[in-house]
């Protein structure tokens, strides 16, 4: 077997994971750090003030990052549900069941950045403009998510049933997005793009994908971290968890 | 052993849903009951001004005919797990998604239909123009099923809890927003006088849509819930 495919094999493990997760986090969390630092001061500090909109455009360092963080945990939650239902893969059950909680976060901060920002611009705290309406939808989608999975006693159960709810929303998503574009919009278009110029100065882009580079590592980190907790929960019975935890009681285990 | 058709399999659950309902044909009415009078709060809360509520009146009754709907998807399959024939009907060799599918025909008729006919009663509560009414009748053809469709994966997937009405609500609505967008978009636009037709054409497509995944979903969620 080639050798990648051999580590992703073992990857499935618990144990294997457990093992590389910890290895794996520390370097997470300080590339997060560092990105976070670095790209604020460039954000806060470095960065020139908008010509319109004044120092207030500043909140997009925050905002837009966890912004695409919203989406993208729910592909990456809903990417996992799939692996788990069709592949039956404990561990991608675990990874997209993790991943919802802090997916759920970065759409609260969106939503609360967003609204900070909307009050001294647009004039009010809310308005039901088609992107905050549809990322308040995916907020709601995520708590169905999470309610799910922990009204059902089983814990594989309940990731399964959660996890094919997290592809049902997944379908739903883009529909619940352009529904309600063509019910009313306010909210700017897209100003960074992938694909071609984006029209931003290159003095405040540079921050803003040093703080995306960041929050993208700090979900890694918190998911792994939150990942491990719920394996060793898991399979708290099993013997690796015995020798990881150096005690020889497993009762211990079900409450870490 | 030899099993019937499953054309035979599917009348002979038509059947019985039919039968079940009408043996219990008081409790049919509570949906039409909930919708009547959660329509009748609005103007106790807004005053009773013509004006105030022909503006809102088909929203209203949207909303109302979809809530009443969702609190009457929890029966959808609740009877049925409790007496077991949930498992047979898992169990047995004909596809499960077409089986879902007669339950969940059943389900429709039973409750949404008469919530669509007493539509008029409640548009008249509120005052809604008449020649919106056409337009808030076939709205609601076309979402209530999307709703039943929907709901019953939901439903599927939290069969089984004790208290799953929250739960099922919380799951379900945020998933039919796009049907309260076009539907009680299309009767505002008529009122406004604009043309409705694109919402309508927009509620038709995804109602096709979801009469064919739906069902597979359901099934899908049903064997993930009582694995």
């Amino acid at each position: 077997m080639n050798p990648v495919l051999l580590w992703f094999h073992k990857l499935g493990s618990p144990p294997y994971f457990y093992r590389f997760a910890g290895r794996l986090i520390p370097w997470l969390y300080a590339i997060t750090i560092i990105g976070m630092v670095i790209g604020l001061y460039g954000g806060l500090v470095m960065a020139p003030a908008d010509y319109q909109q004044g120092d207030s455009f500043r909140i997009i360092y925050i905002h837009v990052p966890c912004a695409w963080m919203s989406l993208f945990v729910y592909a990456f939650m809903a990417a996992n549900g799939f692996v788990a239902l069709v592949w039956h893969i404990k561990l991608s059950e675990t990874l997209a069941m993790t991943s919802a909680p802090i997916g759920a976060m970065f759409t609260f901060v969106t939503l609360v950045t967003g609204s900070l920002w909307g009050e001294p611009t647009w004039g009010t705290w809310w308005t039901w403009d088609a992107r905050l309406t549809s990322e308040l939808v995916l907020l709601f989608l995520y708590f169905g998510v999470i309610g799910l999975y922990h009204a059902i006693e089983d814990t594989r159960q309940a990731s399964r049933a959660a996890a094919f709810l997290a592809l049902v929303g997944a379908v739903n998503l883009p529909i619940v997005h352009y529904s309600v574009v063509w019910w009313h919009t306010l909210h700017q278009g897209t100003t960074v793009s992938l694909m071609g110029p984006s029209k931003i100065d290159p003095r405040m882009l540079w921050p803003l994908l040093t703080m995306a580079l960041a929050t993208h590592t700090y979900f890694f980190a918190s998911l792994l971290a939150r990942a491990r907790v719920s394996l060793l929960q898991l399979e708290s019975g099993k013997e690796w968890v015995r020798s990881q935890l150096g005690s020889g009681n497993p009762a211990e285990v079900s409450h870490v | 052993m030899k099993y019937g058709t499953t054309g035979a399999a599917c009348a002979a659950l038509l059947k019985r849903d039919l039968l079940l309902v009408w043996r219990r044909r008081g409790d049919a009415l509570n949906p039409l009951l909930f919708a009547i009078i959660v329509v009748s709060l609005f103007p106790f809360a807004l005053g009773p001004e013509r004006t105030v509520l022909e503006r809102i009146a088909a929203g209203t009754i949207f909303v109302a005919e979809l809530l009443a709907m969702l609190l009457s998807l929890d029966t959808l399959f609740r009877s049925d797990l409790e007496d077991g024939s949930l498992e047979q009907l898992v169990v047995s060799p004909h596809p499960l998604s077409l089986l879902l599918a007669c339950k969940i025909f059943i389900h429709w008729m039973t409750t949404a239909l008469p919530l669509i006919v007493i539509a008029p009663l409640l548009a008249e509560l509120l005052h809604l123009p008449d020649r919106v009414l056409p337009v808030l009748l076939v709205a609601l053809l076309l979402s209530t099923p999307l709703l039943s469709l929907i709901g019953a994966v939901c439903v599927a997937l939290t069969i089984g809890m004790r208290r799953s009405g929250m739960l099922l609500t919380l799951l379900v609505l945020p998933l039919i927003v796009p049907v309260l967008i076009f539907g009680a978009g299309a009767c505002n636009a008529a009122q406004s006088g604009f043309a409705f037709h694109a919402p309508l054409l927009w509620l038709g497509a995804w109602l096709v849509l979801a009469l064919v995944l739906a069902p597979l979903a359901a099934a899908a969620a049903l064997k993930i819930s009582l694995s």
